[in-house]
């Protein structure tokens, strides 16, 4: 059985006086323990599939399977990592990072002892007591990482999460994402619109076209881990996907985004 | 190292600032009262003031008014966030009450709070109902208006994250929309209290016996301007120490977690 799937999922959103399709008929199978990249222009879709997996949106038509089951509703087996991370800003790094397991009625010291283990994880272990906004934003992210491990997930939800880091940090977060992912097990699912970020990532990579999101390609990535965003192979491969993308309209952006942090959420 | 030295010499300088303002303040005061051009209840002198304090707590006149006071406007404004920051959760979550309730409190607010008084004395008569009534419509309202705006800038990924950590039910606005919104809250806090204090010596002022609008009353009434303006005194003491030792604390607490300036 598939981890995840998605069968026949079209998705429309209305707005005051016009309906978008943003995916249409649209078919994925994800494995379990996959590491799979969603690569595409902005307003592909991307951001939706995860919140389909989620459960945050419902489909238009068609179903999003998890483990064979469609999926009902928000589970904690499925955690998202939002663009913007969504961390709360009145809790401290602990704090935020046992949330999940304080809404489960776990005991005090049971979900320290925890969090304090995916603290280590990330390298945040000194930073227990540090105000979010005393963080620098590699940093958050890893808050953001292991708020999300802490609860123990099946699968992960990436949305670019990495978009608006400098170049060092990015590179180092992909280093220990891959470790995380080795050591975890879990199913990743990672969107984003950098060719070479989804190359060094995944285990696959599933290109998509501009809206309504199809699947352009999907590229099985078998080099050895780990990766670096600089090695020649990842640069080869992502000369030949970034071809494969200029076919399509919306060409530019990519350009543009390997440099240019991007702004705003693309789900329209 | 530079900086902080030029801050604590900024910071110093302003308390010096004050400090001579005020202590010029007083000895313009006193030279006016030498000046011998007003009677001394239409003008008391500094000296008279602190002498009639004095008394005033001496013989205990002044502690009553204070502790019925502070009673009247604790009871009034306890009931007041309780009420008016669930009333702003509800009304800020729940698109129907927003509506309904939330226009009704929004044109309720336009109201000043001493016009309940006489609704307020015909329902319950001159009692301390009455004053609680005044007190907490004066205070309820803006805390409520605070919350609900708190509660709807609060942006709904928070929630989002919260439900897909396992969040449910009343621990999402306990553990999420609450702690979101207490920014907002505690500017609604602070704000329905200068509301209520000013309400309760209003009221107090004009009707209900034994606070401090009632000694600032009899001072009117004796031709003491010595009491009145000591009542004064104390009147915007109270309200400074709130304000410094109450919720500038509290504010800069969050402000400091939140990391806003």
């Amino acid at each position: 059985m598939h981890k995840l799937e998605f069968k026949g999922v079209t998705k429309t959103f209305t707005t005051r006086n016009r309906s978008i399709a943003v995916l249409d008929s649209f078919d994925l199978q994800i494995q379990r323990g996959e590491f799979v990249c969603l690569l595409g222009p902005s307003g592909c879709g991307k951001t939706t599939l995860l919140h389909l997996i989620a459960g945050l949106e419902k489909p238009t038509q068609g179903a999003v399977l998890v483990d064979g089951e469609p999926v009902q509703k928000i589970s904690r087996e499925r955690v998202m990592i939002f663009q913007d991370l969504a961390l709360f800003p009145w809790l401290n790094v602990l704090g935020n990072v046992v949330f999940g397991l304080q809404m489960t009625g776990m005991s005090k010291p049971e979900r320290r002892q925890i969090a304090r283990r995916y603290l280590q994880l990330v390298h945040l272990a000194e930073f227990e007591r540090t105000n979010l906004h005393e963080l620098s934003g590699g940093m958050k992210q890893r808050v953001a990482l292991a708020r999300a491990l802490a609860v123990n997930p099946d699968v992960l939800l990436m949305d670019e999460p990495f978009a608006a880091l400098d170049a060092q940090t990015r590179d180092l977060l992909h280093a220990e994402l891959q470790n995380i992912w080795k050591e975890t097990g879990k199913t990743i699912v990672f969107v984003t619109h950098n060719v070479r970020e989804a190359i060094v990532l995944g285990d696959r990579v599933v290109v998509l076209s501009a809206r309504p999101g199809r699947i352009k390609r999907d590229v099985a990535i078998d080099l050895p881990r780990p990766r670096q965003i600089e090695n020649y192979a990842v640069v080869d491969l992502a000369r030949g996907i970034l071809d494969l993308m200029r076919e399509d309209i919306v060409t530019t952006e990519f350009e543009v985004a390997e440099r240019v942090p991007q702004v705003g959420r693309d789900v329209l | 190292m530079f900086s902080k030295i030029r801050l604590a010499n900024l910071v110093a300088d302003a308390r010096a600032h004050k400090i001579a303002f005020f202590v010029c303040l007083l000895a313009l005061w006193q030279g006016l009262v030498q000046l011998g051009l007003w009677q001394e209840y239409i003008f008391p002198s500094p000296l008279g003031v602190a002498r009639t304090l004095a008394r005033g707590f001496q013989n205990g006149t002044l502690l009553i008014g204070i502790a019925v006071s502070l009673q009247r406007i604790l009871i009034g404004f306890g009931i007041s966030v309780v009420f008016g920051t669930v009333l702003g959760l509800l009304i800020g979550r729940i698109r129907l009450l927003q509506e309904t309730i939330g226009a009704l409190v929004l044109g309720l607010q336009a109201l000043p709070s001493i016009c309940w008084l006489p609704i307020a004395l015909l329902w319950f008569g001159l009692s301390e109902t009455a004053i609680l009534f005044v007190v907490v419509m004066g205070a309820l309202l803006s805390i409520t208006l605070a919350t609900e705006a708190g509660v709807r800038n609060t942006p709904p990924r928070y929630v989002h994250a919260a439900r897909n950590l396992g969040a449910r039910g009343w621990r999402i606005y306990l553990y999420v929309i609450l702690p979101a919104a207490l920014p907002a809250i505690i500017s609604g806090l602070k704000l329905g209290w200068s509301f209520a204090w000013r309400s309760l010596m209003a009221a107090e002022l004009l009707y209900v016996g034994l606070g401090l609008g009632q000694l600032l009353n009899m001072g009117r009434e004796l031709n003491d301007m010595s009491q009145v303006v000591a009542v004064m005194l104390v009147i915007i003491a109270i309200g400074l120490t709130v304000d410094r030792f109450i919720f500038q604390p509290v504010e800069s607490r969050v402000r400091e977690r939140w990391g806003l300036g």
